[in-house]
């Protein structure tokens, strides 16, 4: 199959544009069949990617499945998968089906919603897939329009505020991109990822208005690419549309935006920031190394006074995204490693922990923290499922959590000790607030009138966890089902990186003798 | 004056005779009856005229001892120019019959103003620059105040008159002073005055008034205010036409003169230009905001638009012409689809400007709700709709010509303007559901151009039907 890569990503498009063309009514059947429709397609489309994953060789560095084909403008339309996009395409295609699944209880204008989700889907698997700067951004960007919507139509009371607040903070750090991505194109003349991992931009130290760039044009390119996915990370302190828009999203908004929304940014720093302008990443290393571990500590502390679950757990999410761009910046091979993995395995675990808030949102339609206590008494499922979670999120060694956050946190011990330091006690806030969390929830005695007729999981809701706790439990007993994927080329990655900076401090040496 | 001058300008002619003689028929027979047939026919011939320019011609050939320049970029923007304004004569006969607006005068009115619009693109001389903008210009300001017994039109087409005379005013000024210190009024020659040296400084006096006049035309910031209350006051359909050809024409005689006439002196205009375009940008996306009247808000989107299309002139380059091009085509279909969406905003058989009256629109009529969707996205410059590769042809064009600054500033205004558009999205999804809003339903000729406009956003991007090469072919012509 030599299209295998633009078949899984256009599946979902074409489900979407077949329900729009032909489900036509606004009665039970038609929504009943909305939903299968989209059920059968995110499915088809994990069954498909995972083609991809068994034809997947981790040992050839360069990219993979590759498709071509001329477009406007000398751009083209390109894309392929290597080592460190294939897991974020498999994460894409695993969670979907079961966004769907847990949206099952939606009513209201339930085929606008499938296809807004469907749409997302395919613009999520393009941006991991293409290897085109505008095509990139294209998927990017035009991810802003059915998350926008998803937050604007479905959300909760606030959900204008945050549906605004969401666009234009993002909209705001891509635009900025848009301009760097024009200047890729004037200066190396391509806008294939291929060629341009392979150019070297220049990066000599001039000034602009009396101001000293140093790293130049480099720097430059990198602050502009900084600046959106800073934002879509998202790192502190631009992360102040997350908590908006999580609390506002409905539920399945709000699995998709933290397991893969937010992996986005992650995966443009390791595909674009680091490769393509390592000077500029030298340069500003130390500033993002300590504004991660700021992330890790503020927002953990944050946290710990949320009233509102979803807040809770969308701060919570800014700090494990604070170990990722640690681990990204550390730039060797842990840090990089532990950074792909605490990215996947932050994806099954914050999606779980908000399908988990949705359970109990379905049946008491609060998400207050004080409108809860003592669940345990008549939930016993669920308060197995969210503790496994929990205990995930905190980075018990055995889940998955722990891989990723012991990986990144050795990986910044050895360059900056330090920050290291700092973010470590992030792990030890993290167990509180999520302990606490879990405390005032579940345990305890069920005195709340209101709690007391509240049911157990139901069938459908233990299957959507089943594959969440599989995937969780699984990575953590056995990172090398991730590690060994990603390991060559990360590999490839830091050797690169470590060239490229060896080789520019020669030429600046030489250009100081 | 020979045949074969005569034969290169044959459209323009042929216009003219058909306008006159319609007029004379309509005059002598049955007045505002023919109205209707008037309409489809100048629509029919202006397609017509379109084709045949489109598939015939090459080459550059000047007419008229260098008159006119009859080039692949006079034809580009002529076959634009020639298809917004059928588009927009269609558009209107179903909305303005409704109202009793329909007069004869009306499709014959377009079909003159086309005429000075094509005499505008193709003048190699400021005497023939000046008699097409007039002809144009003059048909403007009746079709303007077509609703006689409406004070508001009256007053937009009072005030455009008056102001548009002023800018004539400001364009004859630059023009005699370009013709006192150039010593010819045909653009070759003035570029040759140019080339003999460093632009005297009268002429540099005489190309900043001619550009304050072009601006004005173009509604570019900070001769933008007329805009507004034109747009609001006259009817609707007008509205319509004077956001499409008319930008089209006045942009594509803005890069006539900066090219033909002073294409040696880039430096001097460009930092003109680049001006021009910050602030129509960011003037079109602040004021916008404020808004509550579509066709307001709409004229303040196309000052922010025209800032664009400059950003891509701004460069003085190949590049930045076919930029400017490319994004006048994207920027008119898309604004065919959006004003044939504003023309459907009733409300009991009375229209409705006001965009609060949208609420809950996607419910009532999810199709249409969906085709404007995707045109306010293309009109903020959000991708995969064509308006982003619009506006990433002119930030590159801006890039590559060293002005990155204006890149920079041009994408922050699109992050500003996003909110306004976004705000239609807002009333139209997320409205309240218990207020009323605008009914649903529409003509099916509306509806139709809504969506042809919408899915043109969307299926554009696969090869852009053919535009890009046309515009890379008519750039290279200008530009030497």
């Amino acid at each position: 199959m030599d299209n295998l890569l633009s078949i899984v990503t256009f599946i979902p498009a074409v489900a979407a544009l077949i329900l729009l063309i032909f489900l036509r009514g606004d009665d039970e059947a038609a929504n009943r069949n909305a939903k299968w429709l989209a059920m059968a397609a995110t499915t088809m489309t994990f069954l498909v990617s995972l083609f991809i994953l068994a034809e997947f060789d981790p040992n050839d560095t360069g990219f993979q499945f590759v498709e071509e084909a001329p477009w406007l403008l000398g751009l083209q339309y390109k894309m392929g998968v290597d080592g460190i996009s294939v897991l974020f395409v498999m994460l894409t295609t695993f969670m979907m089906p079961l966004v769907i699944a847990a949206s099952w209880n939606v009513t209201v204008r339930v085929k606008e919603y499938m296809i807004a989700f469907l749409m997302l889907e395919t613009l999520m698997l393009g941006v991991f897939m293409a290897l085109d700067l505008v095509l990139f951004y294209l998927f990017f960007e035009a991810g802003l329009i059915p998350m926008f919507l998803i937050i604007g139509i479905w959300g909760g009371a606030n959900r204008i505020y945050a549906s605004f607040k969401f666009f234009l903070y993002t909209f705001l750090g891509s635009v900025l991109m848009l301009v760097a991505m024009v200047g890729m194109f004037a200066e190396a003349g391509t806008t294939d990822i291929e060629q341009l991992l392979r150019h070297q931009f220049d990066f000599e130290t001039f000034s602009i208005a009396g101001v000293t760039i140093v790293g130049g044009l480099q720097t430059l390119l990198f602050l502009a690419f900084f600046a959106s996915f800073a934002v879509k990370m998202p790192m502190w302190p631009v992360h102040t549309w997350l908590p908006d828009a999580h609390v506002q999203a409905p539920t399945a908004g709000s699995v998709v935006l933290a397991a893969i929304l937010l992996k986005m940014g992650g995966y443009g720093f390791l595909r674009f920031s680091i490769p393509m302008f390592p000077v500029g990443a030298e340069v500003l290393t130390p500033l993002i190394l300590w504004m991660s571990a700021i992330a890790i500590v503020y927002t953990s502390l944050v946290a710990l006074v949320q009233e509102d679950m979803k807040k809770l757990i969308a701060y919570s999410s800014v700090a494990h995204m604070g170990f990722v761009t640690m681990g990204i910046f550390a730039a060797n091979q842990q840090g990089v490693d532990g950074a792909i993995f605490q990215m996947i395995s932050h994806g099954f675990i914050s999606g779980a922990l908000f399908l988990c808030v949705g359970v109990i949102y379905d049946r008491m339609h609060t998400r207050e923290i004080d409108a809860y206590g003592g669940l345990v008494n008549r939930m016993p499922a669920y308060a197995l499922i969210f503790m496994l979670f929990t205990m995930a999120n905190v980075g018990l060694p055995g889940t998955s959590g722990f891989v990723g956050e012991f990986l990144t946190l050795m990986a910044t011990f050895q360059v900056n000790t330090w920050v290291a330091a700092v973010a470590t006690t992030g792990v030890i806030f993290s167990a509180a607030y999520a302990l606490w969390l879990y405390r005032r929830v579940v345990m305890g005695d069920l005195i709340k009138e209101s709690l007391r007729s509240i049911t157990d999981m139901s069938p459908r809701e233990r299957w959507i966890f089943a594959p969440l706790v599989a995937m969780t439990l699984l990575l953590g007993v056995y990172p090398a089902l991730v590690l060994d994927i990603t390991g060559p080329a990360v590999a490839n990655l830091v050797e690169n990186y470590e060239t490229a900076l060896a080789a520019a401090e020669t030429a600046t040496q030489l250009a100081s003798n | 004056m020979t045949a074969a001058d005569l034969t290169l300008v044959l459209p323009e002619i042929l216009l003219a005779c058909y306008a006159m003689l319609m007029l004379l028929v309509a005059v002598y027979t049955t007045k505002d009856g023919l109205a209707s047939t008037l309409v489809w026919m100048t629509a029919g011939v202006m397609i017509a005229m379109a084709a045949w320019i489109g598939t015939t011609g090459e080459g550059a050939k000047s007419a008229f001892n260098g008159m006119l320049m009859i080039d692949g970029f006079a034809r580009f923007a002529k076959v634009t120019i020639l298809l917004a304004a059928a588009v927009v004569l269609v558009m209107s006969e179903g909305y303005m019959k409704a109202r009793g607006l329909l007069r004869f005068e009306y499709p014959l009115l377009v079909a003159l103003s086309a005429v000075g619009m094509m005499v505008m693109v193709s003048a190699a001389d400021l005497m023939a620059l000046y008699m097409g903008l007039e002809l144009q210009s003059l048909a403007l300001y009746v079709v303007a105040s077509l609703r006689r017994d409406s004070v508001k039109s009256t007053e937009a087409g009072l005030k455009y008159f008056v102001l548009g005379a002023l800018s004539s005013g400001l364009l004859l000024y630059g023009a005699s002073l370009v013709y006192g210190y150039a010593g010819t009024t045909l653009f070759s020659g003035i570029i040759e005055t140019a080339q003999a040296g460093e632009v005297s400084l009268g002429l540099l006096f005489g190309l900043v008034f001619l550009m304050a006049g072009m601006a004005f035309k173009v509604s570019a910031v900070p001769f933008h205010m007329w805009t507004p209350d034109v747009y609001e006051g006259s009817p609707t359909p007008v509205t319509a036409f004077f956001a499409t050809a008319p930008k089209v024409a006045a942009m594509a005689l803005f890069a006539r003169v900066l090219h033909d006439a002073f294409g040696n002196a880039v430096s001097d205009w460009s930092q003109i230009v680049a001006l021009l375009s910050v602030l129509s940008m960011f003037l079109g996306a602040v004021a916008a905001i404020g808004q509550t009247n579509i066709k307001r808000l709409m004229a303040f989107s196309s000052i922010a638009h025209m800032g664009y299309a400059l950003m891509g002139l701004a460069g003085g380059t190949v590049l930045g012409v076919q930029a400017m091009l490319i994004y006048m085509a994207i920027y008119v279909t898309m604004n065919v689809g959006t004003f044939a969406f504003i023309l459907m905003m009733e409300k009991d058989g009375q229209p409705v400007t006001d965009i609060g009256a949208l609420n809950m629109y996607a419910k009532r009529e999810p199709g249409k709700a969906l085709a404007m969707l995707v045109l306010l996205f293309s009109l903020a410059g959000v991708p995969p709709m064509l308006g982003f590769f619009a506006k990433f042809y002119v930030l590159r064009a801006a890039y590559e010509a060293g002005l990155a600054w204006l890149a920079v500033a041009g994408v922050i205004a699109s992050v500003i303007g996003a909110y306004y558009y976004l705000r239609i999205v807002f009333y139209m999804y997320f409205g309240d559901e218990a207020e009323e809003g605008v009914d649903g339903g529409g003509a099916p000729l509306l509806s139709g151009l809504l969506m042809a406009s919408a899915a043109i956003m969307v299926l554009g991007i696969a090869n852009m039907f053919g535009v890009e090469a046309a515009a890379a072919a008519a750039a290279a012509m200008l530009v030497n």
